[in-house]
């Protein structure tokens, strides 16, 4: 009697610590911004050999370039084995939707900004559900700075509004 | 010797016979009677602050029935009181902001504000790195593309002042702030002084100087009584957080069109919230300090 309560009250203790120290939070994000019909990544590489070379890419994501992100190449991020995942630089594997980890291995202060809702954007409710929108909905993660874009028009000067 | 209370009660009941008299002699003119009923409750309505819940009740489904044969269109009104220990705060990161107006045209759509004559909360200051001149500033800029190199840009809408000038330059108290932070403006007891815009340093308020014209398929039609309803003309009007959004606990929708994440919104009293998050631990400044009009809505710096 007094072992099984013993039991218990371990088995208890272990969820406990596991829930505070162990697991990870978790924030909820919305799916990730992926080009439609690329994932899984795996049904086209499957087989095909890894080419670790820096080179311009010509067959096949062309349009990926990286820039202003320092000296990357696919598998810093990409895990090589299984390209369905992400690699962190302790060999932990992350899903798509769990790339701010990846992120924030380097970009630390933005990460905790991020996590506290300083950095970046959250849609829904204030109060009640809302969604963390990823690094990657804003930040294209192979060229991350932000791009130009085309202003809303100017407002109507007020000479040359017309009130009726 | 005359007798006051009778002449007086004899006075009232004149204009009382009169008022009948004009309204039933304008009667024709009116689209339908319903209209003119419409017209005749709105004109004897009390001060939203003085309403029972059955006058307020009653008052929705007037304003509903009235915008259904105005706009053909089925409205729902809202009058939600402020919820319980909210004090809405904003905050906004002028690291991040590009100039974009998109925040501009949401607002726009969301509130359902006049297009021609051409009425916007938000207005977009451009300033030259390393000024702070409002005075120098441009909010006419038209670029091809935006952040133009070497200037910032600085929003500004209502900051919802916790010394509102303009509260108490009103001579009818047709505006006043709730419980929840939020300063509104009861459209429906405004005379369009415009004392308030005078008295605003933050060009908060616009008045409508025409009836206002909003795209049919544009129109929004959850709408709150001091928020987004489609206001008459001749009445002074302005930014409310999203009053008929944020009392649902949701986001302003300036900050939702915002592509860059510079806008943050939430509850001050809550020392969880991102607003509070962004408050205690960067450094922020309210705009115009020194005229101790203690504004709720904070401007930061950071990357």
């Amino acid at each position: 009697m007094l072992r099984k309560t013993k039991l218990l009250f371990l088995l208890f203790l272990f969820l406990f610590v596991y829930k505070n120290v162990f697991a990870k939070k978790e924030y909820p994000v919305p799916y990730p911004p992926l080009s439609p019909g690329i994932f899984p990544c795996m049904n086209c590489h499957e087989g095909l050999e890894r080419n670790k070379k820096k080179r311009a890419l010509k067959e096949m994501h062309q349009n990926i370039k990286i820039e202003n992100h320092g000296d990357r190449w696919c598998y810093d991020c990409h895990d090589e084995r299984n390209l369905d995942r992400l690699k962190l630089s302790n060999g932990e594997y992350v899903k798509f939707q769990e790339s701010y980890r990846l992120c924030g291995q380097c970009h630390g202060n933005v990460y905790n900004d991020w996590q506290k809702g300083i950095h970046g954007k959250r849609i829904g409710n204030w109060k009640g559900e809302k969604q963390y929108l990823l690094c990657v909905h804003c930040h294209d993660p192979h060229s991350p700075r932000f791009k130009a874009m085309k202003p809303e028009p100017a407002p109507v000067r007020p000479d040359k509004a017309t009130t009726h | 010797m005359i007798d006051f209370k009778e002449k007086f009660v004899n006075r009232r009941k004149l204009i009382k016979l009169f008022a009948t008299g004009v309204a039933a002699a304008l009667a024709p003119f009116a689209a339908k009677e319903s209209d003119a009923k419409i017209d005749w409750e709105e004109y004897f309505q009390k001060h939203f602050k003085l309403m029972t819940k059955e006058e307020k009740e009653k008052l929705v489904k007037r304003l509903e029935q009235k915008y259904k044969e105005k706009y053909k269109k089925e409205f729902k009104v809202k009058i939600s009181d402020a919820m319980q220990n909210v004090e809405f705060g904003y905050a906004l990161n002028l690291s991040k902001c590009i100039g974009c107006r998109r925040c501009v045209y949401a607002c726009v759509k969301e509130n359902n504000l006049s297009r021609k004559p051409q009425i916007q909360y938000i207005r977009v200051l451009r300033m030259k790195n390393g000024e702070f001149d409002v005075e120098k500033s441009e909010h006419y800029y038209e670029p091809a593309l935006v952040p133009e190199p070497g200037y910032f840009y600085f929003p500004v809408q209502c900051q919802q002042c916790k010394k509102a000038p303009c509260v108490k330059a009103c001579p009818i108290k047709a505006t006043w702030t709730e419980p929840d932070g939020i300063v509104v403006v009861d459209y429906n007891w405004c005379i369009g002084c415009k004392y308030c815009m005078s008295a605003c340093p933050y060009f908060g308020r616009r008045f409508n100087r025409g009836e206002p014209v909003i795209p049919e398929n544009e129109i929004n039609t959850t709408v709150h009584y001091l928020g987004n309803r489609p206001r008459p003309m001749n009445v002074v009007e302005k930014c409310t957080f999203c009053i008929q959004r944020s009392r649902e606990g949701k986001y302003p929708a300036c900050l939702e069109a915002c592509p860059v994440g510079a806008r943050k919104f939430g509850n001050l009293l809550d020392p969880e919230d991102e607003i509070r998050q962004v408050i205690d631990n960067k450094r922020v400044f309210i705009f115009k300090q020194d005229l101790n009009t203690i504004p709720r809505f904070y401007y930061f710096f950071h990357d």
